[in-house]
């Protein structure tokens, strides 16, 4: 077992080698530094020496790759590709095209973000399941149907309307809460809590019918047969049986997610005005700031990487079979 | 004597509703089971008997219901109680066991808690009371190391153990009913005989009535007290197992003993119902047989036929008994006996030349495991196995599942690559030709399945299926002349040459393995490796499918190599029979030497396994204990020993070196000496 | 010379929609001869959902189609050389130029026949009023708007709907004749069979939902003409205008971002499952790279270095539609990548089981080279993942691209779409009085399409793979 988290874990830094790569290549091949000054300076007539500066202060003036000017190690290590991808793998974020400092600015900005994402992750998923057990459970009655169909019929509203819909509602018809904003200490729960609400609603569509379809899947299995044969109920068999074996395909899709909690939501994060990682990665976009956007491209990359090892994990605790292979 | 009625079901009916018209699985199905007696409900797939079992319990899956009928338990109609009151007998009163053992436990709970969570809900037992009576259940099915097996997962059990512990759970509550479906149809013949010596002496030493389904008459009559015959939805015949042995009266029940290979005889073709079971979404206006009848009158398809006493509590439902007098039909009929003689063999074939030799051919899977996936060990599948196939005869490979023989046949042919060895094929090794070398050799070689249903494209038409050879291999001279090849192929299995346009759905298991024939003859082979080519189908389909194979043989002169682990198939079918064990051939030797005068204790116990169509059958009791061991680490010494009832000191050590036992019959074994 | 007062123009999107529309008929036609791949398709015409659904949809795509010709129309000859406008118009465009041309100055309401915002007015008599002026197209036919509006759009609406019932009861009528037809029944028996769900296929489900669209459609068109149906925005266009041209580049999305990566998919995926080893190890380092990087950032990214690219080659790009049509096919491209790697990992999981199957084996033992066994017997048997991922992926997508265009990132600011759409008229949430009719517009349009996407996927899924089970789309 322990040799083979450790494989999944040196798989998991050459993932993160491909995407450096990869990211390196998208930014730095498809289009020049000096056409990223270009634009980020806006103006039809830049003059070349401007752009000379803008490279300066960004430090994108070194070659990519290797540095024939310098001598010994520095010849690689004092390029582009040194300075703003390898230095990632030691969390050196360096600085934004805006000169702020990434590793700080993500260090107090992921806090904000995780204060909405994990109560929406916790609280969803337990509603998500609990409305499929519930369909699961008067399967084939009118209430699954009419279940299944507020689950489609759920499914297919854009996220942003059930965000301009709940605020419409909470903040400005019923005045709940604040439309937007936020603050530290226990001052959050009012601004977190439409925000974590619209989180798990909009989600119930989607999730409660897949993990229904799953439900669905293990009820017809034999050993459900089984299992009514000894004449348990069938509340038990769901409980005790059903839901036990089901966890396994739920969590290969849930687990993998925790990580990316701090990622924080982008869009809800931007409507309500919360300073997380969401709505700075909106605002680097917004403001083209490259540095930014290859920073958070690399986190979500080492977040996902994590969330694989711990699914490879959690199986340990749910699967007999991987236990004790 | 009278026996007190324990369960009495009367008309009972069950649909499943689909797409189509409504299937009527269960049609009207009456009978009784006495108290303490094992009652048989045997008949082909598809028949409705698991139906009939499932509505008992109450069990069935969503699509089906029970359309009619009652089903009275000690005189209470269990189909008028109410759900929660259903639930106290299940499990309680009548307990059931299924077909397939490695999925019908929880994957993820031990087996003591699945066991416990029986016990618990129909007794006040509680803490260790529970535990105490799990292992008991446990030693109760002779589950060895019981105490440490309650803690274990299902997975890290083998089928027949899992078995051992659906029985237990099944008798938490000394059920006065158990009702078990095909309980040993996923098993392996030896393990087969110990989980049905265990039902047998767990019914008779608790005086609880059994209600068997199966398709296997043998197991009938090893098993049952009662007997009857269920065909499309419907029983057609009941009597007690001994009269229904001695003269089974109806004629498809006839039809059923004379399709079996071991009645037959080997020189004689077998009886085969022609067609198939009729699709249960029809109405019925006479017999539902009366179609695939040889001695159908001109009243049968349009009158349904009553019952008729044939014997002493023997009933058929059959027109051919309305007035005669019943007995004197079913005498008559046992005296017709089965199928027409076959050409005997000419004696000249035996000394040609091996068409081909394996010589010592090896197939090993490495394992890895680690850090950085070093080969830590491998799984010896084939290990070492030598064998002559000589043309126009028929080489039996039998042995029990994991035991390799599969591996045997695809590892020749190169499908999966063998790691040692060598197969001689006109004088080459077969192993050792380059890419081009090869594919112009396969047409030698040729390979037919065990899955009808896998083994066509369904995608693909049947005359694009049989051209593909043809085209591949470069056989035939242009499209004109592959078509009439096509033609003439499904002309000589049987099939008419107008069904090359269509696609394999619209086919049944039989015609698909026709057609799998066809192709494997499109190439003009002269060995077949036949992998248990009639194992997923039913008995009066196989026996088809044996008499079509048998007859090509004869006509074209081909080799077969037989992989089967039915033994009375390999007796049918073979000329010579090798018998292999976790990867190795233990015994091998003309029939005769290998099924009549077995000489390795393996061999001996295998056969004593096999469940016989007869009542009365004297069988020497040789039990095998145990499960076969992986062949990732098997024994030191002789593979076998550790389950061998006359295993020497010496066993443990070496494996022994071949003996020539005779001129023909060769020998793994210290115990076999010489006797010239 | 060229008389026709008019030049086509096929852009990139434009050729592959048709692309698209000419496999579907082929695919439909091929299909047609072979029972196997005829039966899932009759299994989804014989559910209801999905037959209801598949009205709608059909709807969606006519107008998407139309939307899908482009042209110039001709200028006055200029030298005696023909010259054409620069702006590009659909036949969409072409039915709905009464909407497109009736600008007014900005918001007005649903119906409205005022504009939503005061404005200085000079009276004749030279004095300066604030008020809520005129509308310059909407109701300008009414003398007397405060008396006369209400009756007249309630009569016009009213009559709209007439004439929609009256059509559709006439195809219900046709229909039955059909049915009629065919079963050799009369019609009043087939109309009773419909009505009574005892036909094979679900007509009445398809009729209720044609119902549901005359309902809405008639008083709409009707009402069209002469009224802004559902207002107008802040540049004074017409908001019914801007909801119907969202649909074609909403439908693009869905179906050309699976579309353009789905060789790619086939290929690897099958690969990967038929030769294992080594091959499979290269394929999934592929695919878990691709998807490690969550999907909005992949695409954030990417889309803001094309920016950048189209914004330093300008001089590739004629015209500004043009543009805008490069940037909605790469940004198809960057979605196919993301979506990608699903479906390539189930493929991998199917070629994995049908690798192992005897008619597989069997093709081997005849020496069949792995290039034709993986064309002849894997790809014709795993196509039907490839289906359902299509038609599954496709909700998906069009919610994606409103939230991609919401974050910056998804299709060019000019190009409609629900996207641009929802954003611009997300900034008038906060104004008192609440303009609300762009996100009322969006909101119907878009719950009708992914909607009626989703009960059709639902029933696709279902008649050709009912286990297949999925997680939700990315993003």
């Amino acid at each position: 077992m322990t040799g083979y988290l450790i494989r999944r874990l040196i798989y998991g830094v050459f993932v993160l080698i491909g995407v450096n790569v990869l990211t390196f290549a998208l930014f730095f091949f498809v289009n020049t530094p000096d056409d990223m000054a270009r634009a980020q300076l806006g103006a039809k007539r830049v003059t070349p020496e401007a752009v000379e500066k803008w490279k300066q202060e960004r430090g994108y003036h070194k070659p990519l790759f290797l540095n024939e000017k310098l001598s010994g190690i520095q010849r690689v290590t004092d390029t582009v590709f040194f300075d703003k991808s390898v230095r990632l793998f030691a969390f050196e974020f360096g600085s934004s095209d805006q000169g702020r400092n990434i590793g700080y600015d993500i260090s107090t900005r992921m806090w904000p973000s995780l204060a909405v994402q994990l109560p929406a992750f916790l609280i969803g998923l337990l509603v998500y399941i609990s409305f499929a057990l519930l369909m699961a459970f008067f399967r084939a009655t009118a209430l699954d149907f009419w279940g299944v169909v507020l689950c489609v019929l759920m499914m297919s509203v854009s996220a942003l309307f059930y965000i301009i819909g709940g605020q419409f509602l909470f903040g400005k018809l019923w005045n709940l809460v604040p439309i937007s904003g936020y603050n530290g200490g226990f001052d959050a729960i009012k601004f977190l809590a439409l925000p974590v609400l619209i989180g798990v609603v909009s989600g119930i569509g989607g999730n409660a019918r897949w993990y229904r379809t799953i439900f669905l899947e293990e009820i017809s299995k034999d050993y459900v047969r089984t299992a009514r044969a000894k004449g348990l109920s069938e509340a038990r068999v769901l409980f005790r049986h059903v839901l036990q074996n089901a966890m396994i395909p739920i969590l290969t899709g849930v687990v993998v997610v925790i990580p990316l909690l701090f990622m924080g939501a982008l869009i809800t994060e931007s409507f309500f005005g919360i300073p997380g990682l969401g709505s700075y990665t909106i605002d680097a976009i917004s403001q083209q700031d490259f540095a930014i956007v290859r920073v958070m491209v690399f986190l979500g990359s080492v977040l996902y990487v994590i969330g694989l090892i711990m699914t490879d994990l959690s199986y340990t605790l749910v699967d007999p079979r991987v236990r004790f292979s | 004597m009278s026996k007190k009625i324990l369960l009495s079901v009367r008309d009972l009916r069950t649909q499943i509703r689909g797409d189509g018209p409504p299937v009527r699985a269960v049609d009207g199905v009456s009978f009784d089971i006495a108290a303490g007696e094992t009652f048989a409900l045997v008949g082909e797939s598809g028949c409705g008997k698991s139906m009939t079992a499932l509505s008992i319990m109450r069990l069935l899956p969503d699509a089906a219901a029970i359309s009619g009928g009652t089903v009275e338990l000690d005189g209470e109609n269990l189909m008028a109680l109410p759900e929660t009151q259903m639930r106290d007998v299940r499990g309680r009163r009548v307990a059931m066991i299924f077909q397939e053992p490695g999925l019908s436990l929880n994957p993820v709970m031990t087996i003591g808690a699945q066991i416990a969570e029986s016990v618990r809900r129909h007794t006040a037992l509680t803490g260790a009371a529970v535990d105490a009576r799990v292992i008991e259940l446990l030693e109760a099915v002779r589950m060895p190391d019981a105490s440490r097996r309650v803690g274990e997962y299902p997975f890290q059990l083998s089928g027949g153990m899992k078995q051992r512990v659906m029985i237990a759970m099944a008798l938490a509550c000394d059920p006065a009913l158990l009702i078990a479906d095909e309980p040993t149809t996923a098993l392996d013949v030896t393990v087969q005989a110990q989980v049905l010596e265990l039902l047998r002496d767990l019914q008779r030493s608790r005086g609880m009535a059994m209600l068997l389904i199966t398709h296997d008459l043998g197991v009938v009559a090893q098993m049952a007290q009662q007997v009857a015959v269920m065909y499309a939805g419907e029983i057609i015949e009941t009597g007690p197992v001994q009269t229904f042995f001695d003269g089974p009266a109806h004629p498809y029940s006839r039809k059923l003993f004379d399709s079996l290979p071991e009645r037959a005889g080997r020189n004689r073709l077998l009886a085969a119902i022609p067609g198939a079971v009729p699709p249960l979404s029809r109405r019925f206006e006479g017999c539902r047989f009366a179609e695939r009848c040889d001695r159908v009158l001109p009243h049968c398809a349009g009158t349904v036929p009553a019952w008729h006493a044939v014997g002493e509590k023997h009933d058929a439902r059959c027109h051919l008994y309305a007035d005669a007098d019943g007995t004197s039909v079913v005498k008559s009929a046992t005296a017709s006996g089965s199928g027409a003689q076959i050409a005997v063999r000419r004696a000249e074939d035996e000394c040609s030349a091996a068409l081909l030799q394996v010589k010592n051919l090896q197939v090993h899977f490495p394992i890895r495991k680690g850090l950085l996936q070093r080969v830590s060990g491998h799984v010896y599948a084939v290990d070492g196995v030598t064998l002559d196939i000589f043309p126009g005869r028929t080489l039996g490979l039998v042995g029990e599942s994991g035991c390799g023989k599969t591996t045997v046949g695809k590892g020749l042919l190169r499908l999966v690559a063998p790691t040692g060895g060598q197969v001689l094929l006109g004088g080459g090794d077969f192993l050792a030709l380059g890419r081009d070398a090869l594919r112009r050799r396969r047409r030698d070689v040729q390979i037919i399945f065990q899955d009808p249903y896998a083994s066509l494209n369904p995608r693909v038409r049947i005359g694009d299926a049989l051209e593909e050879g043809l085209l591949a291999l470069d056989v035939g001279s242009g499209a004109a002349d592959r078509q009439q090849r096509i033609d003439a192929l499904l002309t000589e299995v049987g099939l008419s040459p107008e069904v090359k346009g269509r696609y394999p759905h619209e086919f049944s298991g039989g015609q698909r393995q026709r057609i799998a024939i066809a192709r494997a003859l499109s190439v003009e082979p002269r060995l077949i490796v036949c992998d248990e080519p009639t194992s997923a189908l039913d008995v009066s389909v196989q026996a088809q499918i044996l008499n079509l194979l048998k007859r090509l043989q004869r006509e074209k002169g081909l080799a077969y190599l037989f992989i089967s682990h039915n033994m009375s198939v390999i007796d049918y079918m073979a000329d010579e029979v090798a018998v292999m064990y976790l990867g190795r051939i233990v015994e091998q030797g003309s029939v005769d030497d290998v099924l009549r005068a077995p000489q390795h204790p393996y061999t001996r116990s295998l056969l004593a396994a096999v469940p016989v169509a007869d009542p009365q059958a004297v069988r020497p009791v040789l039990r095998l204990a145990g499960d076969l061991p992986s062949p990732v680490n098997p024994p030191a010494g002789c593979h076998f020993h550790p389950r061998c009832g006359v295993a020497v000191a010496a066993c443990a050590t070496n494996y022994p070196v071949e003996q020539r036992f005779s001129a023909t019959h060769l020998v793994c074994c210290h115990l076999c000496k010489k006797t010239d | 010379m060229n008389l026709l007062p008019f030049r086509f123009e096929l852009l990139w999107t434009d050729a592959l929609v048709w692309v698209l529309v000419a496999a579907v008929i082929g695919y439909a036609v091929y299909a047609r001869a072979r029972p196997h791949l005829r039966a899932p398709w009759s299994r989804v015409s014989r559910s209801a959902s999905g037959m209801a659904a598949a009205v709608i949809l059909a709807a969606f795509v006519l107008a998407g189609l139309l939307d899908s010709i482009h042209y110039r129309p001709a200028l006055p000859p200029q030298d005696g050389k023909a010259a054409y406008a620069t702006e590009l118009r659909s036949l969409l465009d072409l039915t709905l130029q009464p909407l497109r041309d009736k600008r007014e100055k900005t918001y007005s309401a649903p119906l409205a026949t005022h504009l939503y915002a005061k404005e200085t007015v000079l009276l004749p008599d030279g004095r300066e009023v604030r008020e809520f002026p005129r509308l310059r197209h909407g109701g300008a036919h009414l003398k007397n708007p405060a008396a006369d509006w209400a009756g007249d759009v309630a009569l016009r609406g009213f009559r709209g709907l007439a004439v929609a019932l009256l059509i559709w009861f006439s195809v219900a009528l046709a229909l039955s004749a059909a049915v009629a037809q065919r079963s050799g029944n009369g019609i009043e028996q087939s109309w009773g069979d419909i009505w009574r769900g005892r036909t094979a296929i679900p007509w009445r489900a398809a009729l209720c939902a044609l119902a549901a669209l005359a309902v809405f459609a008639g008083p709409v068109i009707a009402l069209a003409p002469l009224y802004h149906v559902f207002g107008t925005d802040k540049v004074g266009q017409d908001v019914l205008y801007q909801a119907l041209k969202s649909i074609r580049t909403g439908m693009v999305i869905g179906t050309l971002a699976t579309l353009v990566m789905l060789p790619f998919a086939l290929l690897l995926g099958v690969m990967a499952g038929y030769f294992k080893g080594r091959v499979d190890d290269m394929i999934q380092y592929l695919y878990t790279t691709l998807s490690s990087i969550p999907g909005v950032l992949l695409i954030a990214a990417s889309v803001l270095m094309m920016q950048v690219y189209i914004e330093n080659n300008a001089s590739l790009f004629p015209s500004s539609e043009i543009r805008a049509d490069v940037r909605l096919i790469a940004l198809c491209v960057i979605l196919g990548v993301t979506s990608w790697t699903g479906l390539c990992r189930l493929l991998r999981g199917e070629t994995l089981k049908l690798r192992e199957l005897e008619y597989i084996q069997a093709a081997h033992a005849f020496g069949v080279s792995h290039w034709r066994i993986m064309m002849r017997h894997v790809m014709p048997n795993v196509m039907h993942i490839v289906m359902i991922a299509l038609v599954m992926d496709f909700s998906g997508l069009v919610l994606a691209e409103a939230v991609l265009s919401y974050v910056g990132v998804g299709v060019d600011p000019s190009m409609i779409s629900f996207g641009t759409m929802i954003n611009s008229a997300r900034l008038e949430m906060a104004r008192e009085p609440m303009v609300w009719w762009s996100l009322a517009a969006a909101f119907v349009f878009m719950l009708a399409l992914v909607l009626a996407a989703n009960l059709f996927a639902d029933a696709v899924r279902d008649a050709f793979d009912p286990r297949l089970v999925r997680a939700g789309a990315v993003a």
